[in-house]
């Protein structure tokens, strides 16, 4: 991407930055305070599932009535939303589990990773297997799929 | 006294350590996709880089459609991990390591990686990006997800599992 903004990286890892340590402030980087959340013995992540999504909600309302484009892309502010299937209840009921079973989800652990929680590689290299493993059958049984067309 | 007490009193055992850190460390966290929605127009979750990261090291075509967006995804993902370093060092004073036992982390963490992929989102895309831009389907993502990891985790502590 030669034609990239130069500060869209530097801006990206500063997002990134603020991003990884709110996650370690709130204390979400530790597995044991989620799972006290999901125990009932801790209520605070609500707090920081809210108070997040309420400073993107007023992000992604104002932003797109304020400015035209954004400066460093030249893209609009716009919703990309993601149409609702099946495939949402089942994807959230499978991280439902590993997600109660863990503590862990992607954003905190890598944030974990940060405050020197060295065993969080285990959480990590779980969800890389996970993610690859969804990707090996999905793109299998495309070509099933389309392979099944193509004989019809 | 003692009624005028009680809502004190129920506030405290809710939150045993308060809610500031929580609040604040929430807020910022919205504040980092606010910074990066305001100057690039992408609203960034912390999910897909599994997938895009896979890029990487294998040719599949699920994982090379993520290719133009690998580089800022690694980008921001080194950003997650940094900004939680400089809040070891300023606050937590040195590193921190989980009691939760290996296998619970390697286990969950597989379910996670499919959950998220399959589901389309994570705490961050749906739980932060999703419910902020009030998108039906993240709400929907949310409250699955957040009903099934209650249950998962009172029935793992019902079993005695502990860390």
């Amino acid at each position: 991407m030669s034609d990239r903004h130069p500060a869209f990286m530097p801006l990206i890892l500063v997002g990134g930055l603020v991003f990884g340590f709110g996650l370690a402030y709130s204390q979400m980087a530790r597995p044991e305070v989620v799972l006290n959340f999901l125990q009932f013995e801790d209520f605070g992540l609500v707090f920081v599932m809210f108070g997040g999504a309420a400073v993107t909600g007023l992000t992604f309302f104002v932003a797109p009535r304020l400015l035209g484009r954004a400066p460093l892309t030249g893209d609009s502010f716009e919703r990309r939303l993601k149409s609702f299937d099946r495939n949402v209840l089942v994807g959230g009921a499978i991280f439902g589990v590993g997600w109660g079973l863990s503590g862990i989800c992607p954003g905190a652990a890598y944030a974990s990773l940060g405050i020197g929680n060295v065993t969080i590689l285990w959480a990590l290299a779980g969800m890389f297997l996970g993610a690859y493993a969804q990707g090996y059958w999905r793109s299998r049984s495309q070509a099933r799929d389309t392979a099944a067309t193509r004989a019809d | 006294m003692v009624i005028e007490a009680l809502p004190l009193q129920v506030g405290a055992e809710l939150f045993p350590n308060g809610i500031s850190r929580y609040a604040v460390g929430g807020l910022l966290v919205g504040l980092g996709v606010t910074v990066i929605y305001l100057g690039t127009g992408i609203s960034a979750g912390a999910s897909t880089f599994l997938e895009s990261t896979l890029s990487y090291v294998s040719d599949r075509s699920c994982f090379q459609q993520y290719v133009a967006s690998r580089d800022w995804r690694l980008v921001f993902t080194l950003g997650i991990v940094l900004g939680a370093a400089v809040y070891a060092v300023v606050y937590q004073g040195g590193a921190w390591t989980t009691d939760v036992q290996p296998w619970r982390l390697l286990v969950g963490g597989v379910f996670v990686g499919i959950g998220t992929r399959v589901g389309k989102g994570c705490t961050s895309g749906h739980g932060v990006c999703g419910v902020g831009s009030a998108s039906k389907t993240s709400i929907v993502g949310v409250l699955t997800f957040l009903t099934v990891a209650i249950v998962t985790a009172q029935v793992v502590a019902a079993l005695g599992v502990s860390p």
